[in-house]
């Protein structure tokens, strides 16, 4: 169906001048939209109304581990029941805040909200494409992910409390409904919705591949494409090898659960009372989980270091160093996820032989690490740079990236984690280098494409605020926390009070300071969605390109419309790098100039490829075929 | 206009960046996953059996017939694709006929294959030796119906004419989805026969 009207601009206004005027209802244009940038906006939204969600769920538990003794009682208008009669947090719904904290920040916004808004919108304009290469299956996508967003809102206010096992869901806590009160709906809600959610990836994923190798424009070959499509290219692949694996996990433990099978649950007595199950493996369930859950990490990561590195080389002014390099460490990154799963589980019992094997493999993942942040402070380095937020973000993402990924040297070592291993110092490790580089890397990302998705700009200023508010506060939030991790802190732990020499005290003005930076810096993200929504009613006109960059979304008009660019494609012809080029009289030559067009500034291999550029043009008409077809 | 440019596509030109059909790619990545879901299944399966506490059975004699079932039945399904190159109408129907008939056939003798099982008391609760060969046929049966439904799309197509010698798309993805499963069942048959 999207084909037959994309034909309509791809043959010219001038034959098909009735399609032009052609307008969808508002339930095909903004509802059940086949449209990959009103999907993209979708996810986005939805997203950041999650994260809210998620950050709000936080701020809930810090009140616990921060004032342990406070009075919550001017909680119950909203949480009702979880404030038990003493006026403290539940204890049980603490467990459910922490495992549905996890959840939702991993999946429904770093993994729907990141990667389904940025490889939705930037994959068709940035290659060329007119949409992605099945807008139906695209549009599934996102309301399978809706689905499961409705499913797994909804097991927050069933009476039981919502899934508690820890985001990890290990059986066999998860697997017997009369463990623990979250093991019971909520579990089983988490479950659905995390099938639907599974299924919704994978049907992004598949989409965002194919689109790319595809569906790109004439002369966009693999080596000139941005690195934010490369990205997200790593991403969606690590996606479809290891989502249907967590499929499988969850599978088994859905049977496990419902039907009474014994994958995961071998000779248990619960209540005093002998369970039937014989012969499962609660590790092989771990086995399962973190060959998904590892990737899960790298997919939450590439797209925020993809994005950046674009962002980084348009505001430095400069090309981006070493890009074949970077295309490099993030194939690097891609491969090793797959390879490292068990540093999660060095303390179940495995092998110490294998341990080390583990070990020495997830210690290579600092080499291609490493050339990434060196890349990015190479590229900085006397640039022109331009502090506009969204380079700010990306500069802070670099600078969480290093200081975060520090610690996974530490946790890497088999021998470390055994004391370190569930503690606040994984905890801050993580946040750190996945959730909150993450998390810049998505601001980075809405604060640059702003103009280009809804057509205005953002206020400088509230983003400048913003910024440095989260970024202060989240190291004033999670470097703290090493310490407390160190000093022997679990994670999980309602309260605490029997740690050694008494640290439990010695702790707690850390914990209230951890608490008050976590209460302030969730508080500045108000500021961020009072901007985003007013912005997108009330923001200045943007002007086309507004950042002066290079990549070929911004040579799309102001207001896209479905098919993205009135008349051709552009055809592309040079890497999208070429800033502050010698000799050219503009600091930016956009990837769609060809070479012939700037003798001045053209090296000498560049020379060479002219003679290619008839060769690009002649491709026009095979590529309106595709469309076409 | 339309005219043109459907003849377009038969030029000889550079096809560099764009060349396969986008739907085939997008039923080769689905396979991908597909495979990784069943890798999955089949290395826990590994993985719990060298753990030992393993129930050793017999695997229904049944399921050697339903497999020569589906095999045959990919073979008809090669025969209508090759019907549909050569625009043989009335073959192509009713290869497909058939393919989705031992489709069928199929999944019933799987159930029945169960009976086999259940008759050995191995059942899909119990030891996890008995509840992965269920697991696995199951899940497996549940593709295989995905694949009929295709079948039931290419069978419309056919009788509406819309699959011939130069619309083979439909009927291409509808093959390889077919022998996907055929082998996917396959391997997994002889995953059980030799690990067992």
């Amino acid at each position: 169906m999207a084909t037959a009207e994309l034909h309509a601009h791809d043959a010219h206004a001038h034959a098909h001048d009735e399609h032009e005027h052609h307008e969808l209802g508002f339930i095909q244009k903004y509802v059940f939209s086949e449209d990959h940038k009103t999907i993209a906006k979708q996810y986005l939204i939805t997203g950041i109304i999650w994260a809210f969600f998620g950050g709000g769920l936080s701020i809930l538990f810090r009140l616990q581990l921060g004032f342990p003794d406070m009075n919550l009682e001017w909680l119950r208008p909203l949480l009702g029941g979880w404030i038990d009669e003493s006026g403290k947090l539940d204890k049980e719904f603490y467990l459910a805040l922490v495992t549905m904290h996890g959840t939702i920040m991993v999946f429904f916004v770093l993994t729907a909200g990141l990667s389904g808004t940025f490889s939705n919108y930037l994959i068709p304009l940035q290659i060329g494409a007119r949409d992605m290469a099945s807008g139906f299956i695209n549009m599934l996508s996102f309301w399978f992910f809706a689905l499961a967003s409705v499913i797994m809102f909804s097991s927050l206010f069933i009476e039981t409390g919502p899934a508690s096992g820890g985001w990890v869901i290990y059986p066999p806590l998860s697997a017997l409904p009369q463990a623990m009160p979250g093991s019971g709906l909520g579990m089983t809600l988490w479950l659905t919705s995390m099938a639907f959610f599974i299924v919704s990836q994978l049907m992004g994923g598949i989409n965002y591949i194919c689109t790319i190798i595809n569906l790109r424009t004439r002369g966009m070959s693999f080596t000139k494409l941005p690195l934010t499509i490369w990205s997200f290219f790593f991403t969606a692949i690590l996606g479809l090898l290891s989502f249907p694996v967590l499929l499988s996990a969850a599978l088994l433990l859905i049977f496990d659960r419902s039907f009474g099978t014994s994958f995961y649950l071998s000779e248990i007595y619960i209540q005093g009372e002998a369970l039937p199950n014989m012969g499962g493996s609660p590790i092989l369930y771990q086995h399962l989980f973190w060959f998904l859950g590892h990737p899960e990490v790298y997919i939450v990561l590439l797209p925020a270091l993809g994005i950046t590195s674009e962002i980084i080389a348009t505001n430095a002014r400069k090309p981006i160093f070493g890009y074949r390099a970077m295309i490099g460490s993030m194939m690097g990154i891609t491969l090793l996820a797959f390879i490292v799963w068990a540093h999660h589980m060095f303390i179940t019992g495995m092998n110490p032989f294998l341990g080390s094997v583990f070990m020495f493999l997830t210690l290579i993942i600092a080499v291609p690490s490493a050339v990434k942040a060196f890349n990015y402070i190479t590229t900085l380095w006397k640039g022109n740079i331009i502090f506009t937020p969204a380079m700010l973000f990306s500069i802070g993402l670099v600078s969480l990236f290093i200081s975060g990924g520090l610690t996974g040297i530490i946790l890497g070592n088999s021998a470390l984690d055994i004391n370190l291993h569930d503690t606040y110092f994984v905890v801050a490790h993580f946040h750190l280098v996945m959730g909150a580089a993450s998390f810049f890397g998505l601001m980075a990302g809405v604060y640059h494409w702003f103009p280009k998705m809804f057509g205005k700009t953002m206020n400088r200023t509230m983003g400048y605020i913003h910024f440095w508010c989260t970024f202060v506060g989240v190291y004033c939030v999670f470097f703290p926390m090493h310490y407390i991790g160190i000093a022997g802190f679990p994670r999980r732990y309602y309260s605490f009070t029997a740690l050694a020499n008494d640290a439990q005290n010695s702790f707690t003005d850390l914990n209230m300071f951890i608490s008050i930076a976590a209460i302030l810096t969730f508080s500045s993200q108000l500021l961020f969605a009072l901007n985003f929504f007013y912005s997108i009613f009330k923001g200045k006109r943007a002007t086309q390109n507004p950042w002066n960059s290079n990549t070929l979304e911004w040579t799309a008009p102001i207001e896209l419309g479905h098919g993205n660019w009135e008349g051709e494609i552009p055809a592309v012809y040079r890497w999208p790098y070429d800033y502050s080029k010698p000799g050219s009289a503009s600091d930016f030559i956009p990837q769609n100039v060809p070479f012939s067009a700037t003798p001045e500034s053209n090296l000498p291999e560049e020379n060479e490829e002219i003679a290619k550029e008839k060769e690009i043009e002649g491709l026009l008409e095979t590529q309106n075929g595709v469309y076409n077809h | 206009m339309t005219t043109d440019l459907e003849n377009i596509n038969y030029i000889d030109e550079p096809k560099e960046t764009l060349s396969m059909n986008p739907k085939k790619f997008l039923l080769w990545l689905f396979i991908v996953s597909i495979m990784m879901m069943f890798a999955a299944f089949t290395s826990a399966y590994l993985v719990r059996k060298a753990e030992g506490n393993w129930l050793e059975f017999k695997l229904p004699v049944l399921f050697w017939y339903s497999s020569a079932v589906l095999l045959i039945s990919s073979i008809s399904m090669h025969i209508a694709y090759l019907a549909a190159k050569k625009d043989n109408i009335n073959t192509l129907r009713i290869a497909i006929s058939i393919t989705f008939v031992l489709g069928l056939v199929f999944l019933v003798m799987q159930l029945f294959g169960w009976k086999e099982l259940v008759a050995v008391n191995v059942y899909f609760v119990g030891n996890p030796s008995g509840s992965f060969v269920y697991v696995f046929s199951g899940l497996h049966g549940l593709h295989l119906i995905s694949g009929l439904v295709v079948l039931c799309f290419a069978f419309v197509s056919a009788f509406r004419l819309k699959i011939h010698a130069k619309a083979l798309n439909q009927i291409q993805i509808c093959a390889t989805y077919w022998h996907f499963l055929d082998i996917l069942w396959l391997y997994l048959f002889f995953f059980l026969i030799y690990n067992n």
